[in-house]
């Protein structure tokens, strides 16, 4: 296999202009399949979530699932498209293994959904705006393994083994127009693009989205032009590239792959690329040939779908809040910073701030426990933060015992792991283990004593005015508590013992 | 006249994977065309204002419920199947070495 040849992408970002396209298909998490009760599930033994209808047997009728078509509306709806009054399904005929019909149950003309947008949020907050031409509702394919040849690939297998278990999972698949104008950021905002949708089907619960699973999966569409050309160039479309960084990383490969070839003088071939992560590089698939001569026609055995206005703002009525606005509120209500913000949304741990801001604590204690405490555990532990173990009833009572004197922040920690140590409350815990603040002065005003005993020239330079002095007393008298000594307390009776204004 | 001619023909068993020697590939390419025109002749009887007709009873939302229903046995599944390993169906391997 020849390593193609490609320019550095800061090169190809001078000589051309990248014009992108996108085909996310996302597999719905219904309970059974697009057209038959087959359950629709991921992992289970090859060929037993299967029945008539999805081995494509003679004489079946296949049955529209009424929450796929639900599933694929909201999908619709959170894009902002429009959803079609009526549309149809169409068959679109191939021969090739992984459907048994020798068609794949699709929509051709008249798609569910049409003429959308998505607004993207790049990292440093530009938005960029991505035109959905359609979303369409259709059917996955069974999966295929190849065996022999080179491992894993088509290329050279003896033969293929077929499992029909994801034969017929709904599948939404959704199209943009071409994305023009991305510049330099082109691989960023493809894998932003892709991150969004993602997002917005997992927030809709109408997906798993996992894409280590190709619950969604991306086609990426590359063409460049020469600077201050209207018409696109030939496209190339990466398959199989299903992992956010992946995505952009193709992108990034494409832009200057294209950009060799175009300047060697030669056309770029309209093709099928494959996507391969161990070396970072596409491979040529097939080029586009009369075989994708596909003859669409409507699908006889399932009568349209039309969707009244009533039923598409019934659904709309249960979208939640969008994903986009919902952090934009939230950062809003909480008044964090930027960057504090970003830190929250990467950590994975807005939600859990959310709720224990519910549960009664401020957002900069909210933030100060999720960002300063549990996130570093988690990643010791390899779980979610979420999963840690920590409810935010946890972090409220333990911020009301360092609020209220009973215990000091060093404790406080101390506590939280006597929590996931699973040894009780934050009370019972601080109960236990003995934890509370020495707040009684008697025997604090005796470490004080002691400690200004011990260092005599520090406090003869705090009686002289030098107040920043006083850590170092502070310091003994909590050396001498073992932790347990209210620091603001012990600094007040020090000043007050030297007769000293703090 | 006719909408459909030998390279159609040849190009449509191609797609449809048919083996058609030339002799069939002349006879259907003018019976076909005959098909063709008395189809078109539809067309001709349907005024602008009808439309093209995909399914012919007024029926639409026929749907159903996600309820999971009967499945097959992998044995059962692979009963028809020519060949089959390891509980999944064999098949030639579909492209050649690139």
């Amino acid at each position: 296999m020849s390593v193609d040849a490609t320019l550095s992408f800061e090169e190809a970002m001078e000589k051309y202009d990248p014009v992108l396209g996108f085909e996310v298909h996302v597999e719905l998490n219904t309970k059974t399949k697009m057209f038959s009760s087959a359950p629709n599930v991921f992992g289970d033994e090859p060929n037993t979530n299967v029945n008539e209808v999805d081995l494509g047997m003679p004489g079946v009728l296949p049955v529209v699932n009424k929450t796929a078509v639900e599933s694929s509306i909201k999908i619709g709806l959170a894009l902002n498209c429009k959803i079609a009054e009526s549309c149809r399904f169409a068959r679109k005929n191939y021969f090739y293994p992984d459907t048994p019909k020798n068609f794949q149950t699709s929509q051709y003309d008249e798609p569910i959904a049409y003429d959308g947008y998505l607004d993207i949020e790049l990292e440093d907050g530009t938005v960029f705006r991505v035109e959905i031409e359609r979303a369409h509702m259709e059917e996955d394919a069974g999966k295929l393994t190849h065996m022999g040849g080179a491992a894993g690939r088509i290329q050279g297998a003896d033969y293929s083994l077929v499992d029909y278990n994801r034969s017929g999972v709904p599948l939404v698949e959704i199209v943009t127009k071409p994305i023009e104008g991305a510049g330099s950021r082109a691989p960023e905002l493809a894998k932003a693009y892709v991150a969004a949708v993602r997002e917005i089907v997992k927030n809709l619960g109408v997906s798993d989205a996992k894409m280590e699973r190709g619950n969604v999966r991306c086609d990426a569409n590359v063409s460049l032009r020469p600077h201050g050309r209207e018409r696109f160039g030939i496209r190339s479309e990466t398959k199989n590239v299903n992992s956010l960084r992946a995505v952009e990383h193709a992108v990034r490969y494409e832009i200057q792959r294209h950009a060799a070839v175009l300047d060697s003088g030669e056309p770029v071939i309209q093709e099928t690329r494959h996507w391969h992560e161990d070396t970072r590089s596409t491979t040529s698939g097939r080029p586009k040939s009369d075989a994708d001569d596909y003859r669409y026609f409507p699908e006889p055995d399932l009568v349209p779908v039309v969707a009244s206005r009533e039923w598409v703002e019934e659904l709309r009525a249960t979208l939640p809040e969008p994903p986009a606005e919902r952090r934009k509120r939230l950062k809003e209500a909480w008044g964090y910073s930027d960057l504090e913000f970003r830190d929250v949304v990467n950590a994975g741990v807005m939600d859990s701030i959310e709720e224990t801001i519910a549960a009664g604590a401020s957002a900069d204690v909210a933030r100060k426990w999720w960002m300063g405490e549990i996130v570093g555990r988690a990643k010791v532990a390899d779980v979610d933060p979420s999963e840690l173990g920590v409810t935010p009833q946890v972090i409220v009572e333990l911020n009301k015992l360092v609020e209220g004197g009973k215990i000091n922040n060093k404790m406080a920690t101390q506590v939280l792991d006597g929590v996931l140590a699973g040894e009780g409350t934050p009370a019972e815990i601080v109960e236990k283990r003995g934890l509370a603040v020495v707040s009684d002065d008697g025997p604090l005003l005796e470490a004080i004593d002691a400690a200004l005993a011990a260092q005599p020239d520090v406090a003869e330079k705090i009686r002289g005015g030098k107040v920043q002095a006083i850590g170092a007393i502070v310091g003994g008298v909590m050396k001498a508590t073992r932790g347990q000594a209210d620091a603001g307390r012990v600094r007040e009776l020090i000043l007050e013992k030297l007769g000293v204004q703090g | 006249m006719a909408a459909i001619n030998r390279d159609d023909v040849a190009h449509l068993a191609r797609l449809a994977h048919i083996e058609m020697s030339a002799e069939e590939l002349d006879r259907m390419a003018v019976e076909l065309a005959v098909i063709v025109d008395s189809v078109k002749s539809v067309s001709e009887a349907a005024g602008e204002d009808v439309p093209a007709t995909s399914h012919p009873i007024p029926l639409t939302n026929v749907f159903r419920e996600d309820v999971v229903g009967h499945t097959f046995t992998a044995e059962q599944a692979l009963s028809g199947a020519p060949d089959a390993f390891e509980n999944r169906f064999k098949v030639p391997a579909i492209l050649d070495e690139d």
